[in-house]
């Protein structure tokens, strides 16, 4: 019952006591009962419209025309719930990827970063870019000189990126178990302005050497190792064999590697005792808290001018690239290679909501067609056209919102799935999800694409001449004639917008391929990897120790090499710095290498290619000669037109190492980058190693291999932790999972657009088929052909897709420059991904073409001609 | 767009029907039929009031505050929605009348001059 049916039955009684009063006096005058009553209805009117035009001086008209409008909607739709159901469903994927696509970019762009005033937070970058980890993280005395003297910034705090350098190990809960942790500054939780959910932050006392352990545990990490126990903090965990205090429990807001290490969970966070890194080297990425009305400007001035004035006092030679600091936003630091990709998604998932609205636009205009007499039949009856246009919107805007309900529910499936699969290493991205921002934007687009594909339906159906309409029963008028081209023009437009989404993404995919097709340098099929602990407390004991362990680990049935290493291609990495003996450099030259520190038989195992030389041996120990072996970028910088083998090389280490082979290039940082130079050195004689990973070659299926390992480890050392053994596959999939995930999503939008222009294609033929039946049928009848007739059909056809995909070319290749930065190994003109998409377009219009064009062609002209 | 015939004529007689309904209302309270009949004896059948126009007029003055209504026994005790004009209608109604007999005499000097020039 509606809000205003009091008045309503009040104005319904005043006229009926009108009516009553007007039938007694003519009653009274002599006629009969009937006719008296029959006079009154007729002297007074058309009592509805009446009612109507007297409600509307209440000014409530327009909400109840809405409600009434919004009732006849859905009578409607319910009445031809076939066409209702697909336009639901279309819209329904069309705004569901749109609130997707949303969400990420709200998350990752938008939305601010989960600590107090983000605005404020900076994150600071030694050096130059691409020279890896060590390059841009900080000295910790020169942490400390920039912390005393600069004027700039409230508080400034670091951890250490150098991650397996913090994976400890945690015994005293069951058998022992691998965590991974963070070590940070005393300040850091301070400084970002995260509260802990349970205890306190770290103190004054646990940040300053000599001072207790502490550690602080992520809320994911409590729960599933700690059962949420509340009494865990205040007491000692140990960690590596130290006890270590609970401080405290984090918030479940707080998501460390979501932001500074995507793709990774970082379960503890330990503090880190400055005063024993001073010696370590590079080892801080710093945060810092602007004063209160400092931009980043003018701490970058303060930073370019007094780091230098602080190296210089400091006289050391081991700052490196500390001095030159890049001060940006913390916000623009974690999204800054995503903007742009980022935006481009957004844009493209922006086609596939203008391609649903074409498409339903046309739908709506089929529709029109059927139901012109039902609008004819309202304007005769009295209805006025604005009225009709509102009616017509107000079904679109139905339409519109069931779609968004239904998108919403699939963007609720996609999100969460996206939040908890761990393999796209995209920063924010497990902490994606719909928030307010999502909800008004979903709402914006949804009234944004009611009235974008109802508008045009609405014009054109509630324009109609009337008595043309009524007359028109489709065959070839004037009327009929203009929405044809109008519908035409929907489809060439569909065919463009899709024509510029399938070129993109067919620019992505092939970069993405061109990315899976880069030579790595080594095979990570059928190779594992798993993180190991050994006893080997001397560094002639390491040698001994890691032979007996990787001897038993190869005696095991199935596996074919096993080695070691303290890091792994394209996860973390760390540089040394390396030069030829007796060679002169400029004083500013970039001499980092990448360290790996590994075991004999690491470079088969891996499937590198030794090109020169020789592998380490396990004869090669600390009282031997110190012996690297170089990449092939190492050896053409240091060593340019000659043969490294058996030269000096300085820096690693104490004293003097000889090259003693060179290996292939690997791509070690990144796959899309040119390799750097690195050198490796041998685990029995180096013991700076930043982290211990046993690399493993073998046949066998991961479940086979996982437990019999575990034991041949435990029978070594008990105190192995359980860590699951993970495929090498997994770290290159890892690594190009950002840009598998762009290329997919627009591949599917691609294809979801590709899909609905081929609808629209098949519906517009199709009906211009059936208009045509009865003119087909004389054809026929007259003598033309089958083949002929279905000729027609398809060069109609075919004419829609050329002038679609002309125009679509040329709108891609403006738009495939735009997204020339995120190609690999392909230009935005590529010819064959034109050519390709291009072909496929006209298939796809042909195929939607041809089944209307075999119904025509088997029309039977007999019957074409009698059916009117 | 266009408008339909009821829409016209309201808004061609707004000011003037209301004049006329309000009139009507000062000689007692009236229900929308007595009003029709009134206005049509009064002007020796020569204007019929449309129902089309009548009733949005009755409600828009009850609005605006000019009448009130109220649902009573009619004397052929025929239950009927009763209007009557207020103090604020009163002073509308001089209003409306002043500004109608100027209307009245500009027009009518301006269709005499005319004839005088002829």
């Amino acid at each position: 019952m509606s809000l205003f049916s009091g008045r309503r039955k009040d104005l319904m009684d005043e006229i009926e006591s009108h009516l009553q009063m007007a039938t007694a006096d003519r009653v009274a005058a002599g006629a009969t009962p009937e006719n008296a009553r029959r006079d009154a209805g007729s002297e007074f009117g058309n009592v509805p419209l009446v009612i109507d035009v007297t409600r509307e001086r209440w000014g409530w008209m327009r909400m109840e025309q809405l409600a009434q409008d919004l009732r006849y909607a859905w009578r409607t739709l319910k009445r031809d719930r076939g066409f209702a159901t697909i336009a639901v469903l279309i819209l329904a994927l069309g705004i569901g990827a749109n609130i997707v696509v949303f969400s990420v970019v709200n998350t990752i762009l938008l939305r601010p970063l989960p600590f107090k005033n983000p605005q404020q937070l900076v994150w600071l970058a030694a050096g130059h870019d691409g020279g890896g980890l060590s390059v841009v993280t900080y000295r910790a005395d020169a942490y400390e000189a920039f912390r005393d003297h600069n004027h700039s910034f409230d508080e400034i705090t670091g951890f250490s990126p150098f991650y397996a350098y913090s994976d400890f190990k945690l015994t005293d809960y069951g058998a022992p178990q691998p965590v991974a942790g963070v070590w940070v500054l005393g300040n850091f939780f301070q400084t970002l302005g995260v509260k802990p959910l349970l205890g306190r932050n770290f103190t004054e006392e646990e940040s300053v050497k000599g001072g207790p352990s502490a550690v602080m545990l992520s809320y994911p990490y409590w729960q599933s190792h700690f059962n949420g126990d509340m009494s865990i903090v205040g007491r000692a965990i140990t960690l590596d064999g130290s006890q270590v205090t609970v401080a405290g429990v984090l918030p479940p807001s707080f998501d460390f590697g979501s932001i500074f290490a995507p793709g990774t969970k970082k379960d503890v966070f330990r503090v880190l005792h400055i005063e024993d890194v001073l010696q370590v080297g590079h080892i801080l990425s710093l945060i810092g808290r602007l004063k209160p009305g400092v931009t980043s400007t003018q701490a970058q001035a303060e930073a370019s001018v007094l780091f230098p004035q602080l190296r210089d006092a400091s006289k050391s030679n081991d700052w490196m690239y500390d001095a030159d600091t890049v001060i940006t936003g913390l916000k623009d630091h974690v999204n800054r290679q995503l903007r742009r990709p980022l935006l481009i998604l957004w844009c493209a998932v922006g086609l596939v909501l203008l391609i649903v609205c074409v498409n339903l636009s046309n739908l709506l205009l089929a529709r029109a067609m059927a139901r012109s007499k039902e609008f004819a039949m309202r304007t005769a009856l009295g209805a006025n056209r604005m009225r009709l246009i509102r009616q017509l919107l107000t079904e679109s805007l139905v339409l519109s919102l069931l779609g968004t309900l239904f998108g919403l529910a699939i963007a609720f499936a996609v999100l969460t799935y996206l939040a908890h699969q761990g393999s796209v290493s995209l920063p924010l991205l497990s902490t994606v999800r719909m928030d307010g921002n999502t909800l008004s934007w979903t709402l914006a687009i949804a009234l944004f694409a009611s009235l974008l594909f109802g508008v045009v339906p609405a014009i054109k159906m509630s324009g109609g001449n009337l008595q043309e309409v009524l007359k028109d029963s489709g065959h070839g008028t004037s009327a009929g004639r203009k929405q044809d081209r109008m519908r035409s023009i929907l489809v060439i437009t569909e065919i463009v917008l899709t024509c510029v989404l399938l070129v993109g993404a067919g620019l992505l995919m092939r970069s993405f391929l061109n990315v899976l097709n880069v030579d790595l340098g080594f095979q990570p099929s059928h190779t594992f990897t798993l993180r190991v602990s050994y006893n080997a407390p001397t560094d002639a004991q390491r040698g001994p120790v890691l032979e007996e362990m990787l001897r038993r680990v190869s005696e095991i049935p199935g596996v074919e090499s096993a080695s070691f290493s303290d890091a792994l291609p394209l996860t973390h990495n760390r540089s040394w710095t390396l030069k030829a003996k007796g060679r002169s450099y400029p004083r500013d030259a970039h001499q980092d290498v990448f360290v790996s520190v590994v075991s004999p038989g690491f470079f088969n195992t891996m499937g590198m290619r030794l090109i020169d030389g020789r592998d380490f041996a396990w004869t090669d120990t600390p009282t031997s000669r110190p012996v690297i072996i170089i990449n092939e970028a190492t050896a053409r910088r240091d060593w340019p037109g000659e043969s490294p083998i058996g030269k000096l090389a300085t820096g690693i280490g104490n004293s003097d190492t000889m090259v003693i082979g060179v290996v292939a290039n690997i791509h070690e940082s990144s796959i899309e980058t040119a390799p750097n130079p690195e050198i490796y050195v041998p685990v029995t004689q180096s013991g700076d190693t930043s982290g211990s990973e046993l690399v493993v070659r073998s046949g066998l299926p991961i479940e086979a291999l996982g437990p019999s390992l575990m034991r041949t480890l435990r029978s070594m050392n008990p105190g192995q932790p359980t860590t699951s053994l993970v495929p090498l596959q997994n770290i290159v999939d890892r690594s190009i999972s950002p840009r598998r995930f762009f290329a997919v999503l627009v591949g599917i939008f691609a294809a979801f657009g590709l899909l609905l222009a081929s609808l629209g294609i098949y519906g517009v033929i199709s009906y211009s088929v059936s208009r045509q039946t009865q003119e087909i049928g004389i054809r026929m009848a007259l003598g033309a052909t089958r083949e002929r007739v279905q000729m027609g059909v398809i060069s109609k056809t075919l004419r829609l897709a050329l002038i679609g995909t002309a125009v679509g070319t040329g709108t891609s290749f403006a738009v495939a420059k735009a997204i020339r930065s995120m190609l690999f190994g392909t230009t935005p003109t590529d010819p064959m991904t034109f050519v390709g998409m291009i072909v496929l377009l006209i298939g796809v219009a042909l195929l939607a073409g041809y089944l209307p064009a075999r119904r025509a062609s088997r029309i039977d002209p007999v019957k074409a001609i009698r059916s009117s | 767009m266009a408008k339909n015939g009821y829409h016209n004529r309201i808004e061609l007689l707004q000011g003037t029907l209301d004049m006329l309904i309000l009139k009507t209302l000062q000689w007692g309270e009236q229900h929308g039929y007595g009003i029709s009949l009134a206005i049509r004896a009064a002007s020796g059948d020569v204007l019929q009031v449309e129902t089309g126009s009548l009733y949005p007029a009755l409600h828009r003055l009850e609005r605006a505050g000019w009448v009130s209504a109220e649902w009573k026994k009619s004397d052929s005790n025929q239950r009927a929605k009763f209007y009557k004009i207020t103090t604020l209608g009163k002073k509308q109604l001089a209003a409306d009348y002043g500004r109608w007999e100027r209307m009245v005499a500009t027009i009518e000097g301006i269709m005499s001059a005319e004839e005088r020039a002829i």
